[in-house]
């Protein structure tokens, strides 16, 4: 084990701003592009139903 | 097996669709067991301390972005020789995992170097070039955003794609030569510690995490192209009916 | 094909004769951003010195990319360019041509307002020279890179932001062979290695550039 406590966890040695920052960074930009691609997939999904539907129309 | 098969949309969909699950769970579990070798294994750094660890996710996200920008020329030169329309598909879909990764490698980069070496940004070679790379990511898709035709979208992006890859190694060797010419600060930012076993599994699990990750996105990201490309046909019309 | 090479150069450099608006306008565009840098920053003649080479170089850049759009532009608009595409040479000729064409009408006389521009930021005589001699290898650099560029934004709406978007990026070792070579002078280790590489890129891109350039065109065309 690394660490005496989640203090010090948290704290990375006075480097925690840097360390986190980045990690933080990633894990927004993953969260950002699924749920851009959620989206899109959705939007995509209802725009050819209802084309769709107005085809049968 | 008659991989011919594969090439068609048709087949393709379900293939992905199931893929992406297993993916998926791969990618999460490698990205747990880097994490716990990145922040419970791996030892403090004794030059550099605890903020080194940000390794972990710089030198994988470096590593995707350059892999990921080879994998589309690979796709593009397929689309472009055998006019596969699923090739083009796939370069499509994976440029904006690859831009990603190319701006987390700069932003960690700067993060990484700001408290180890007193800058924000160093113009060092590897930093400007990933610069470099992150503005052929863009140009990839702001050319295809810009071309309304399907068709002339998928192959100019192609080309561009084809001569942006080649150009890389130019790009990379020219950058490498100005940064030894204008030698200011003799430290190299991307000059990692002296690597414990442990560090060097952790980044490797890491980077096998991000590929497994980015094989995921981009397979859901091109089912959904072909959705739309493939509109018109039946068995699109026959999947609108289920749920999206 | 040489013959074809010819009418080409001489059809557009005939027509750009006719057009002197233009063409001043880019030439005033070079020498106004140049001038632009010593405002923004300071005049300070040791630091001019210094940024001089990299600045014009930049300039000459910007430059290209904004002649660049109307490489192919105007006859594709009037449908010469299809006409001259179903031609039996082979486009690459063509590409080649309009290329070589525009650094005539455009590369030369940036080669001449270069030295004005070596003056205004205190530069060497040897400096000046230089700085011409890798403006000479580097311009045709520009130009047939710039025309893929040009090639494969034919008509569409982002016009010269977007080719510069695609196109800077492989402009970057003709930059830094090209402004390095003049820094070499001012820190005194020599302007060779520079000029030979940016010798042999310009060899590659000659090569290279007229075909990709050709196939831009039939993907933007057909």
């Amino acid at each position: 084990m690394n660490w005496d406590s989640w203090q010090a966890f948290w704290a990375m040695g006075g480097f925690g701003l840097y360390v986190w920052s980045s990690f933080g960074m990633l894990l927004l930009c993953i969260a950002g592009e699924i749920g851009l691609l959620r989206r899109h997939r959705l939007q995509v999904w209802q725009r050819l139903k209802s084309m769709k539907s107005w085809d049968m129309q | 097996m008659n991989f011919y098969n594969y090439a068609s949309p048709a087949t393709f969909y379900p293939l992905a669709g199931k893929l992406i699950p297993w993916f998926a769970v791969l990618a999460f579990i490698l990205t747990i067991v880097g994490l716990y070798i990145a922040f419970f294994v791996a030892p403090t750094d004794f030059q550099q301390g605890e903020g080194y660890r940000i390794i972990f996710i710089h030198v994988p996200a470096a590593w995707m972005g350059m892999l990921i920008f080879v994998i589309m020329a690979f796709w593009s030169a397929i689309g472009l020789a055998w006019n596969t329309r699923l090739s083009f598909v796939m370069a499509r879909a994976l440029a904006p995992t690859g831009a990603m990764f190319t701006f987390v490698a700069l932003w960690t980069g700067a993060f990484w170097g700001k408290p180890m070496w007193g800058a924000w940004w160093v113009w060092d070679a590897r930093l400007t070039s990933t610069l470099i790379l992150l503005f052929l990511y863009v140009g990839f898709m702001a050319l295809q955003a810009a071309i309304d035709d399907t068709r002339r979208a998928d192959r100019a992006g192609a080309l561009l794609n084809l001569v942006g890859v080649i150009n890389v190694p130019i790009i990379y060797f020219s950058v490498v030569w100005w940064n030894t010419l204008h030698q200011g600060a003799s430290v190299s930012l991307t000059r990692a510690p002296s690597m414990a076993q442990a560090m060097l599994w952790g980044m490797l699990i890491m980077a096998l995490a991000a590929w497994m990750y980015t094989i995921a996105v981009a397979l859901a990201r091109a089912r959904t192209l072909v959705l739309e490309r493939e509109r018109q046909t039946e068995w699109v019309r026959g999947h609108l009916e289920g749920q999206p | 094909m040489l013959k074809f090479l010819f009418t080409v150069i001489r059809r557009d450099v005939l027509l750009a004769a006719r057009r002197r608006g233009d063409w001043l306008t880019a030439q005033f565009f070079f020498i106004m951003v140049v001038s632009m840098f010593p405002i923004g920053i300071g005049p300070e003649p040791e630091m001019l010195r210094t940024i001089g080479p990299g600045v014009v170089w930049v300039a000459a850049l910007l430059a290209s990319l904004l002649s660049l759009e109307r490489l192919f532009a105007d006859d594709y608009r009037d449908g010469t360019l299809e006409l001259m595409m179903l031609s039996p040479y082979p486009i690459a000729l063509l590409t080649l041509g309009k290329a070589i064409a525009h650094w005539i009408i455009n590369g030369i006389p940036l080669l001449l307002i270069a030295p004005l521009l070596g003056i205004q930021f205190n530069m060497s005589a040897e400096a000046v020279w230089i700085l011409v001699l890798s403006l000479a290898i580097g311009t045709p650099i520009l130009y047939l890179l710039g025309s893929i560029g040009a090639a494969l934004t034919l008509g569409l709406r982002g016009g010269g932001a977007l080719v510069t978007l695609l196109i800077m990026p492989l402009y970057v070792p003709a930059l830094i062979f090209g402004a390095g070579a003049v820094e070499g002078v001012l820190s005194g280790t020599g302007s060779e290695a520079h000029l030979s590489l940016l010798g042999a890129f310009l060899m590659m891109s000659l090569l290279l550039a007229p075909w990709v350039s050709a196939m831009a065109l039939k993907v933007s065309v057909d």
